[in-house]
């Protein structure tokens, strides 16, 4: 850092003075980063043979002349190690190919391996050669700034007149406001069109219907538990706390119907269990009488916008969605006790079928998963 | 120079005429190699983005050749063995293949991703430094408007993008999306079937999803980029206040070869960093998530960062739901939707518009605000960055439970509070901050800086030497504008008739909006241009101040200013 | 001058101080605290994996909270009935004998011989019978399919353990704790008890060769390399977030800084 100016003191000769600048002041000189530097021509001198349709800066040496010896040395310098830069990029390049052609993939272990030597030869190809353009232009080129006039955005007055005469005189060509009729008529011609593109939208999918009233589950349907997709019985399903992931029979892989008719079965302890009864609107939505040996069914989607609400504290029989951390209390009808869910989980009604296994009663009595206008 | 010594190549030169002879390129070529571009870091942030953009296109490309964009449910047998004999979709599959089985398919996907995020991220920071120093003032907001247009699009595209793979995490994103959707009132349910085919998950989601993110998206992001771009050329580039830069002219390096050889080392960083980046750390690992169900979630559920503003949002609404008629309006649902981005982003796209309504100020700037010259606009974003930092934060609500050891609940009841208080208090904050900090320059250009040299006056004293401020920081100190006030509802003209613009509930508004943008530390001179003593001698560039002798105890200065000492640096002895 | 005195008011004066600062307090902190409070445990004589030497034990070491014939007080429930695999479970990942009631019981070095955990535990089932120790068979993931236990896992676990296995925030301030440390008997028995806040997962539901496949599920997962570099704690798009804007902009902006910053050319020549 070379910011060491003499300055002369202001008491006179013989007072000795003191340095220009203490170590952590502001450097007299321009500041280091980001600015624009100080060019000693501000007004753009225009190239010879110019006229008026654009004016082009003259570009001006600031700083040393480049036949000045320091700048010949360092330009000698920075060429050796723009060149290095240059040369070691093109090596590594090269051992990306290497990599590329030498490093299999086709298992996790080999795709690591093939991973990392792509990557860090590429990388390294990439930021030399970054490295080397920009020394280059830092270093070898020479200090140059230039100034650039701005024109005025705005066009002066007698071009806009020119314009407007201009767009008149072809508007009165056209005779469009003459002549209403044609204009209207045109306006009325377009219309349709405009709404074509959306009018050709309505076969991507179909009407809702009832489709969001309704899930597959039936009297009977049996509860399979996902992934083993075994039924199961109260007997099977006898330890206090348990939880498991339901999907009914028959629809085990169909995500469509998954998307609503996924349950959650919880067992409790006996006296923890207090449905209270309730309805909506007429219709019976929660009572006790849809549990059996104090194991309950809840809807696994959550009324909020449809994410799975799989969270389940035995401690608290809390039902807690991972999503947006809403909360339900599995023991009372799975209430909301915290967060942006609007309704209760909906109960699915069970019982037992002839073989004891666990089957849904009926459908949900309401419509499963977020709101939606139509709900009622 | 001896630089020039050469001979343009018959190649060259060859084809340049040929082309020339077809379309008159070469006054405006020359014109466009002597291209003025300002040089600050800051101005460098939008080209991360459009960088990021072609690196997009480029890894985007690779990918498209080997993925396949179908729900068809397929049984797996491929090189994850984990995941041997499990149904999943053909879109998972090809991408566990891409993963597995293609040479640099892994790091292909993840410069690709890592790029995305990138591109979000140096948006954000772009616009925040636009905004910051008002460079979208006029003649550049439509460039601000395609730049707000330009987000959206970038939210929209990354969102199909990691849906793609069909794995779990960005299904549960997809449900979220559908589950919303199907909330909007009288149109949702069959906006929601239209788009997915039918009910969720459907088969047509991802076929679609595909031909909006590689073609529709990205042609319209291309052509808003070019005219983005073109305009920024045209309009030439804001500066930032300095000596020689005025409202007139555009101080820098020639673009031929300066600004092209720039630009190039800086794509090649970029470009390099993202290599990093993918080499380095994983992002996306979809073959952990495994493949989507909607039976199943995974706790810390969160969608890419940049829509971390919408997850918080859904997160912080207590419940709220209105049953009428038959028809059920889930405002849980509905405003955390819609409102935290309209706020955001309707904002910041009216904001120019805004401003120039409060301040009347209808002259084009090239000359880039300081922050804190602008107190009223900083701290409105400052007030909207904590608006969205607030609900990004609740985004990660349980992971930062989980890792901070805070209560779920806290958190969110945290966040409840913050995201009106928050705001409230960054405004008034940072407003304050800025006048401060202008109450600061006005000393510094008035007094100068503290030289660190201590001086014993004859009488005794110690005083800390002011020395006066270099020339190119007075040019940054006075490139303050002086904020104009409007007609109040009090002024009126030499009939007593008040302006129009003033009048009214708007008109009153209006006025009130004014003054708080008026409100401004002065810089004090004394009409010849020069900073003005305090006591009308004016003081020039490169003197001391102490004037030894002129005066009994003092302020350093020499002399005793009226009123302002107590405000001087401190004197010896307390 | 001296030489700190002389480097005093360099910019990187400020930096310098507040690193050492930090250096400071963490080594004070980490000389402070313990490493971990390990329960006070009389390892009593234990020799013979019998009921009898597990009576001592839980007389001695856990009676105080679980009651002297671990029928339950005010502090801690009945273990009758409890069975021997939550016994082992609870005790072998030491969250058992707990340092405080009510606490969530966190996993930490167990101060007991596994010989002495299972004549606790083989007391305890004595009392009232309950769900057995697995055997290694049982446990062992070479066994198990772990496409499957990915199935059951992600419907059944990932919502509270993360499908990277990192864990995962509960209601009031609990957690479900990351799985990368839990022996595949561990596993088993903790879906088969149920411990604290999780569910149960009884055979009939989860049968022992579905929980064998989670066991090989989970134990496969939490050793996978991570082949696109650093896993960022595999916690998904908030690391990521935070890694593009502090990592990837960071750097990028001190290369832009470079970029921009003002040349300083060799002073010239004839001027020194």
């Amino acid at each position: 850092m070379s910011d060491m100016e003499e300055t002369e003191g202001t008491e006179g000769p013989g007072v000795p003075v003191a340095p220009h600048r203490v170590i952590g002041t502001p450097p007299p000189s321009p500041r280091l980063l980001g600015s624009t530097a100080v060019a000693e021509h501000r007004e753009p001198a225009t190239a010879a043979g110019e006229d008026e349709e654009e004016v082009v800066g003259v570009p001006h040496n600031v700083g040393l002349p480049p036949d000045d010896p320091k700048m010949v040395l360092h330009g000698k310098r920075a060429e050796r190690v723009v060149a290095a830069c240059f040369t070691l990029a093109f090596f590594a390049g090269c051992a990306f190919i290497a990599a590329y052609v030498g490093i299999g993939v086709g298992t996790v272990d080999k795709t690591l391996r093939s991973n990392l030597g792509l990557g860090s030869t590429l990388a390294a190809t990439l930021l030399l050669l970054g490295a080397g353009a920009l020394i280059w232009v830092r270093h070898l080129m020479p200090n140059v700034e230039l100034t650039e006039e701005r024109h005025e955005l705005r066009s002066d007055e007698k071009d806009r007149q020119a314009f407007q005469e201009v767009f008149k005189e072809g508007t009165g060509y056209s005779q469009f406001v003459k002549r209403p009729l044609i204009r209207r008529t045109l306006m009325l011609g377009t219309l349709p069109l405009l709404a074509a593109p959306i009018v050709l939208l309505r076969d991507t999918g179909p009407k809702p219907g009832t489709s969001l009233r309704n899930t597959v589950w039936s009297p009977g349907r049996r509860l399979l538990v996902y992934g083993t997709n075994q039924p199961i019985t109260p007997a099977d399903f006898s330890a206090p706390g348990s939880m498991i992931s339901i999907v009914p029979e028959g629809y085990e892989e169909n995500d469509d119907q998954l998307t609503k008719a996924a349950v959650i079965l919880i067992k409790f302890r006996p006296g923890e269990l207090d449905i209270p009864t309730r309805t909506q609107g007429g219709t019976l939505v929660g009572t006790m009488n849809w549990t059996v040996d104090n194991i309950v069914a809840y809807s696994k989607i959550c009324t909020h916008v449809g994410c799975p609400v799989a969270l389940y504290e035995q401690t608290t029989h809390h039902i807690l969605c991972p999503c947006h951390q809403s909360t339900f209390d599995a023991a009372k009808g799975a209430e909301v006790i915290f967060g942006p869910a609007p309704r209760p989980l909906p109960q699915l009604p069970l019982t037992t079928d002839s073989s004891g296994y666990l089957v849904a009663k009926s459908d949900f009595t309401q419509p499963v998963g977020p709101s939606f206008w139509e709900r009622g | 120079m001896s630089d020039t010594d050469f001979d343009v190549p018959k190649a060259l030169s060859g084809t340049g005429g040929w082309l020339d002879d077809r379309f008159h390129g070469a006054r405006g070529l020359r014109v466009l190699m002597r291209k003025v571009f300002p040089d600050h870091w800051t101005f460098m942030l939008g080209e991360i983005a459009l960088w990021s953009f072609v690196i997009l296109l480029l890894t985007g490309t690779f990918l498209s050749l080997f993925f396949i964009p179908s729900m068809t449910q397929v049984t797996y047998h491929g090189s994850y063995v984990k995941l041997d004999g499990i149904k999943m979709s053909e879109a998972y599959q090809s991408t566990l293949n891409i993963t597995f089985d293609v040479r640099g398919g892994l790091l292909i996907r993840q410069i690709h991703h890592w790029a995305a995020d990138l591109f979000m991220a140096a948006l954000i920071i772009h616009m925040l430094r636009v905004f910051f120093t008002g460079a979208y003032r006029k003649p550049r907001e439509i460039n601000w408007l395609i730049g707000v247009g330009l987000f959206t699009l970038g939210l929209l595209e990354g969102l199909f993008g990691y849906s793609l793979p069909d794995d779990q995490l960005s299904g549960a994103g997809l449900r979220i999306f559908e589950g919303a959707l199907q909330g909007i009132p009288i149109v949702g349910t069959y906006l929601a079937f239209f788009l997915f085919g039918g009910p969720f998950p459907g088969h047509d989601i991802v076929p679609r999803m595909y031909i909006i993110h590689v073609l529709l998206i990205p042609g319209i992001l291309l052509a808003l980029i070019s005219a983005h771009l073109f305009i920024m050329f045209h309009q030439k580039h804001t500066q930032m206040p300095g000596k020689g830069n005025t409202e007139k002219n555009v101080n820098g390096q020639p673009f031929y070869p300066y600004f092209m050889a720039k630009g190039g080392a800086w794509f090649f960083f970029i470009f390099g960093a993202l290599v990093l980046l993918a080499t380095f750390a994983t992002i996306n690992p979809v073959w952990l998530y495994g493949p989507y169900s909607p039976v199943a979630i995974s706790s810390a559920s969160q969608p890419d960062f940049y829509m971390g503003i919408l997850e918080g949002s859904l997160r912080v609404m207590p419940a709220w739901e209105i049953n009428f008629l038959g028809h059920t309006l889930s405002l849980s649902v509905l405003i955390p939707f819609a409102l935290p981005l309209t706020i955001v982003l309707g904002g910041a796209a009216l904001w120019p518009f805004f401003e120039q309504w409060a301040t009347g100020d209808r002259s084009p700037h090239n000359i880039n605000d300081r922050p804190r010259n602008a107190p009223v606009r900083t701290a409105t974003g400052v007030a909207a960055m904590t608006f969205y930092g607030v609900l990004w934060a609740e985004g990660a609500n349980d992971v930062i439970a989980d890792k901070l050891q805070v209560p779920l609940y806290t958190i969110t009841w945290i966040a409840r509070v913050m995201v009106f208080v928050g705001p409230a208090l960054g405004y008034i904050i940072t407003k304050r901050i800025c006048l401060g900090l202008q109450r600061k320059d006005a000393q510094e250009l008035l007094h100068g800086y503290e030289s660190g040299i201590i001086r014993q006056l004859p009488n005794g004293e110690f005083i800390e030497v002011h020395q006066a401020v270099n020339e190119e920081r007075r040019a940054v100190l006075e490139a303050k504008p002086v904020p104009a006030l409007l007609p109040g509802p009090g002024a009126a003209d030499a009939n007593g008739i008040p302006a129009p613009s003033s009048r009214g509930l708007l008109g009153r508004a209006r006025g009130v909006a004014n003054r708080a943008f008026a409100e401004t530390i002065p810089l004090e001179t004394n009409g010849h241009g020069d900073v003005d003593h305090g006591n009308g001698h004016a003081v020039e560039s490169g003197e001391e101040h102490a004037a030894v002798g002129a005066a009994p105890s003092g302020s350093g200065h020499g002399q005793l200013p009226a009123g302002d000492a107590a405000e001087e640096e401190p004197r010896e002895g307390g | 001058m001296s030489w700190i005195n002389a480097r005093r008011r360099r910019p990187a004066a400020g930096y310098a101080a507040l690193l050492l600062g930090l250096v400071v307090v963490a080594l004070a902190y980490g000389a402070l605290t313990s490493s971990g409070s390990v329960s006070q445990a009389s390892a009593a004589v234990g020799a013979q994996q019998d009921t009898a030497a597990g009576k001592r034990l839980f007389q001695v070491n856990c009676s105080s909270c679980h009651g002297l014939e671990a029928q339950g007080t005010s502090q801690a429930p009945s273990l009758v009935g409890a069975g021997a695999a939550a016994v082992d479970f609870q005790m072998s990942t030491g969250r058992m004998p707990a340092k405080e009631v009510g606490a969530e019981n966190e996993r930490k070095p167990s101060s007991f011989s596994t010989r002495e955990i299972h004549s606790i535990a083989d007391y305890i089932a004595s009392l009232g019978g309950g769900p057995a120790i697995p055997t290694d068979q049982q446990v062992d993931p070479a066994l198990g399919d772990p496409g499957l236990g990915y199935q059951l896992f992600s419907a059944n676990c990932s919502q509270c353990h993360n499908a990277g296995l990192s864990g995962g925030a509960l209601t009031y301030g609990k957690d479900a704790p990351p799985l990368t440390e839990a022996t595949p008997t561990q596993i088993y028995e903790a879906m088969l008890t149920g411990p604290e806040a999780m569910p149960v997962f009884a055979d009939g539901a989860v049968s022992p060769q579905a929980k064998r496949d989670i066991i090989a599920y989970i134990t496969q997962t939490r050793v996978e390399p991570n082949p696109g570099g650093f896993s960022l704690g595999r916690t998904g798009p908030i690391t990521e977030g935070l890694v593009i804007f502090f990592g990837g902009m960071g750097f990028l902006i001190l290369v832009a800084l470079w970029i921009t910053a003002k040349r300083r050319d060799p002073r010239p020549t004839g001027m020194e």
